[in-house]
């Protein structure tokens, strides 16, 4: 993939529709410098979304997909879920992996394009939800940490199965209450963060998407990590406003009330990951 | 592909169903039979040039210039909606729109059928559109639609549209737009 694949032919310009020409002109492409500032005032890599209206998940797409480095080269592996209901319109190339799947599809990815393209950064990048990444794909995704993929894993944490109807999660916390999980969860949230740790990642992060331009930090940190490293992991908190009885307007509210407790701010990074980040930070590109 | 649609819903009459297969190289396939190349070439243009509202559906693999050959196909298409006096509706990617698409100005492979029907096209060309969106998007139209369906695939064909023409590169789509000149003439239309 390359940026050619937007360039639309002279002959074709007055036939396709405005929003193609301006992905060709007015989104950041070959700009490692791009980010969340430009979202007002440029062409953004989503052109509409099916979630529901003030959906956190939404929010958080927009900020990843503007704060990637490299987008034209970026591969996105997802798996089933809300975002599944996102990457259809994305204009990146996306592959929507079975569910629970997707750390190993990202492995299997990463490794053709170091082969095929050597002389080429191709960055790839998991975004999941806590159902694939968590339960059902907790295998395959720690064991792509302990081969040391050098991947960018994200998931997106709203603490339930949401499109399903409200089955509690491993990432639901302990007492709490579902439509489909009536008695409570009986036991404490999955830790992801500190697996990921464990398992070997070299820039682990926890967040809520309240903040957009820390989501864009981090989110750059864990990309030029895995590129040079080996696995990144990062833990974003998006909500199910619906599930938890909130009104559209409710999510950021609830991101930052949950700032200062369960999500606040952690980050880790190992000493390989230090340098990494340092060497970027010298070239200002973070 | 056996016969013109609509075809209906269920049973899904896909081709392969009916032991209808891609041509084999140098050969060409119109309804169920292989034919050469020149004489489905000779029949696309005429269905072109005789059936209501032709329009030619270009795929990214023309739309964008990502290769010469690309860039190339993108000046022979213009000339030969010209000459077929088709209008061109460009399929320029495979994302679900939403809420909905413009039928005037796009077509989409997950819904095709809406621009066939908003524009009552009776017969198109599928060109440069990637194997498996063609392949669903013939598939809805033989299904939805009475329109008469070309592909002309750079690969090996597709066995869904009511003619095929495989490995189309510059040099046949040259002698496509030559053929139709002649067909034209022989109408009575140039």
């Amino acid at each position: 993939m390359s940026f050619k694949i937007y360039k639309v032919n002279e002959e074709f310009r007055d036939i396709v529709p405005q929003e193609v020409i301006d992905l060709e002109e007015r989104a950041t492409w070959g700009n490692p410098k791009r980010g969340v500032m430009d979202l007002p005032v440029s062409k953004e890599l989503l052109e509409e979304h099916s979630l529901c209206a003030g959906c956190p998940e939404s929010a958080a797409i927009r900020y990843i997909l503007a704060s990637l480095p490299n987008p034209e080269d970026t591969i996105i592996v997802n798996s089933t879920g809300c975002t599944s209901l996102v990457f259809p319109h994305i204009s990146l190339h996306t592959v929507h992996s079975l569910f629970g799947n997707q750390n190993s599809v990202a492995s299997g990815i990463k490794r053709v394009l170091e082969w095929r393209f050597p002389d080429k950064v191709k960055d790839v990048v998991v975004l999941a939800g806590d159902g694939a990444t968590v339960d059902i794909g907790l295998d395959y995704t720690l064991q792509s940490f302990f081969r040391q993929e050098k991947i960018t894993t994200i998931c997106f944490d709203n603490e339930v199965y949401a499109n399903t109807g409200g089955q509690e999660s491993g990432l639901t916390p302990k007492g709490h209450v579902f439509k489909m999980a009536p008695k409570g969860k009986q036991f404490e949230k999955v830790p992801m963060w500190q697996l990921a740790i464990d398992s070997g990642c070299h820039y682990v992060a926890r967040l809520t998407v309240s903040s957009p331009k820390k989501v864009e930090r981090v989110i750059k940190e864990a990309i030029y990590v895995a590129r040079e490293v080996g696995p990144t992991y990062i833990h974003l908190y998006t909500p199910c406003i619906l599930e938890i009885g909130l009104n559209s307007d409710d999510g950021l509210d609830e991101m930052r009330a949950r700032d200062k407790e369960r999500f606040a701010f952690f980050e880790y990074k190992t000493p390989e990951a230090e340098e990494v980040i340092a060497k970027y930070k010298a070239e200002g590109l973070l | 592909m056996a016969k013109l649609g609509p075809a209906h819903y269920s049973p899904y009459p896909v081709a392969v169903y009916e032991q209808v297969l891609t041509p084999p190289p140098g050969k060409a396939l119109m309804f169920t039979e292989i034919v050469d190349e020149e004489q489905a070439m000779r029949e696309a243009a005429k269905a072109m040039l005789t059936r209501e509202n032709a329009t030619i559906f270009p795929g990214p693999q023309v739309l964008y210039a990502w290769n010469e050959e690309a860039k190339e196909k993108a000046k022979l298409i213009k000339e030969m909606a010209e000459v077929l006096d088709a209008k061109i509706i460009p399929m320029y990617d495979y994302r679900p729109k939403y809420p909905k698409i413009d039928p005037e100005v796009e077509i989409n492979p997950n819904h095709p059928n809406l621009t066939i029907w908003h524009n009552k096209i009776k017969a198109c060309i599928f060109i440069g559109v990637h194997c498996h969106y063609a392949n669903v998007a013939l598939k809805i139209i033989r299904s939805e639609t009475d329109c008469f369906t070309i592909a002309m695939c750079s690969q090996a064909g597709h066995e869904d549209a009511m003619i095929t023409l495989r490995d189309q590169h510059v040099e046949e789509i040259e002698k496509f737009i030559e053929i139709a000149k002649e067909v034209k003439k022989e109408l009575g239309k140039a």
